[in-house]
């Protein structure tokens, strides 16, 4: 049986595409098999960001309406041996998901794999609902910003009325909290909001703390998870927050901002 | 941060504005999510009766669903205008 972990956040724009290669990734090279699975039908994405975008062949939708196997749309990635992609469809309307068809994928990849990842679109309509539906935990990536969080609430409230361990009445959908995008030395400055502030509003367990960092970009720039990018702090900070998905206790980093001198803070400013 | 915003207070910070924000809108929005589907409607119903003996306004009439363990209470609230 696979373990099915929803990517999620309501608001689009914080992370959630870089955060499931990151986090695929990451199970994946842990040895775990793991899928990840692009939902945004109609706005892919993900290829891009795993760089396999002049693979795709078949697509999610396909397998889901029967014009393909599984094994035909399911790309493998290059870089990790037991990593694989499902690419969602750029043509079709996202209704062409149906709770029966992503449940029949569904089931048919919880036979080989360890983790299937779900890379959620953004907002709370029927694309972002059939990402969660079948979920056993949901990390909710959120940046330190009003509108993020209040939508992070919103998909926790839907999380915990309209997933199926919520339908079928079992132990509900395990909610991690992944603030991306953080700047510690604005919190610092009072101009954002903590991760403790986040963590009092949202009330779920924290994952991990994403600095905001020039290498997300220049990672995505050339389709590499920002995970693989060992040296970084990005790419540590998700390495921590992959060992604490597993169970590892590891310590929270990058959460404070680099000391300065006197001299620098009153004359060199930020 | 310039040289005067060092001697300036952090209390007055806009992140704490945004999390006192924060916190009203989303405490409001977690109260609604939990109320039954049939509470707008009920509270339009309630209005109406209660109108026929005394004028009030919408806002006026408050319904809440409060959940215990072992049972529901409807809680309604009505302000009466002075006389």
């Amino acid at each position: 049986m696979a373990r099915i972990i929803v990517v999620t956040s309501g608001k689009g724009g914080v992370g959630k595409t870089t955060t499931s290669a990151s986090i695929s990734t990451g199970l994946a090279k842990r040895g775990h098999k793991t899928v990840v699975i692009d939902f945004d039908v109609g706005l892919r994405n993900l290829d891009l960001i795993m760089n396999c975008e002049r693979r795709v062949v078949y697509d999610f939708v396909n397998v889901i309406q029967g014009e393909a196997t599984l094994n035909q749309a399911l790309i493998k990635d290059k870089r990790v041996d037991t990593l694989y992609i499902l690419p969602a469809s750029q043509t079709r309307e996202k209704e062409a998901l149906t709770r029966e068809g992503v449940e029949k994928v569904i089931n048919e990849l919880s036979e080989t794999f360890d983790y299937i990842v779900c890379d959620s679109p953004a907002g709370i309509e029927h694309g972002a609902q059939m990402a969660l539906y079948y979920a056993d935990e949901a990390v909710v990536v959120t940046n330190p910003e009003v509108s993020s969080v209040r939508d992070s609430d919103r998909i926790l409230g839907i999380l915990q009325s309209k997933s199926r361990r919520a339908e079928m009445g079992q132990d509900p959908v395990k909610e991690h909290l992944l603030l991306t995008r953080y700047n510690a030395d604005r919190v610092e400055r009072g101009e954002m909001l903590s991760v403790q502030d986040v963590e009092e509003i949202l009330a779920i367990p924290l994952l991990g703390v994403i600095p905001e960092s020039q290498v997300v970009l220049n990672a995505s720039n050339q389709g590499l998870p920002v995970i693989l990018e060992e040296q970084s702090d990005a790419g540590q900070a998700y390495d921590d927050a992959v060992a604490r998905l597993l169970g590892e206790e590891r310590e929270h980093r990058f959460m404070t901002a680099q000391k300065k001198g006197f001299f620098s803070r009153m004359f060199k400013g930020g | 941060m310039s040289f005067f915003d060092y001697f300036r207070s952090k209390k007055n910070s806009t992140a704490s504005v945004a999390k006192e924000r924060l916190q009203i809108i989303v405490a409001h929005e977690r109260g609604q999510r939990d109320q039954p589907d049939y509470l707008p409607q009920l509270q339009q119903e309630l209005l109406q009766v209660i109108r026929k003996y005394v004028q009030i306004n919408d806002d006026q009439v408050q319904v809440e669903v409060d959940r215990n363990d072992r049972c529901s209470v409807l809680e309604l609230n009505v302000t009466l205008p002075e006389k």
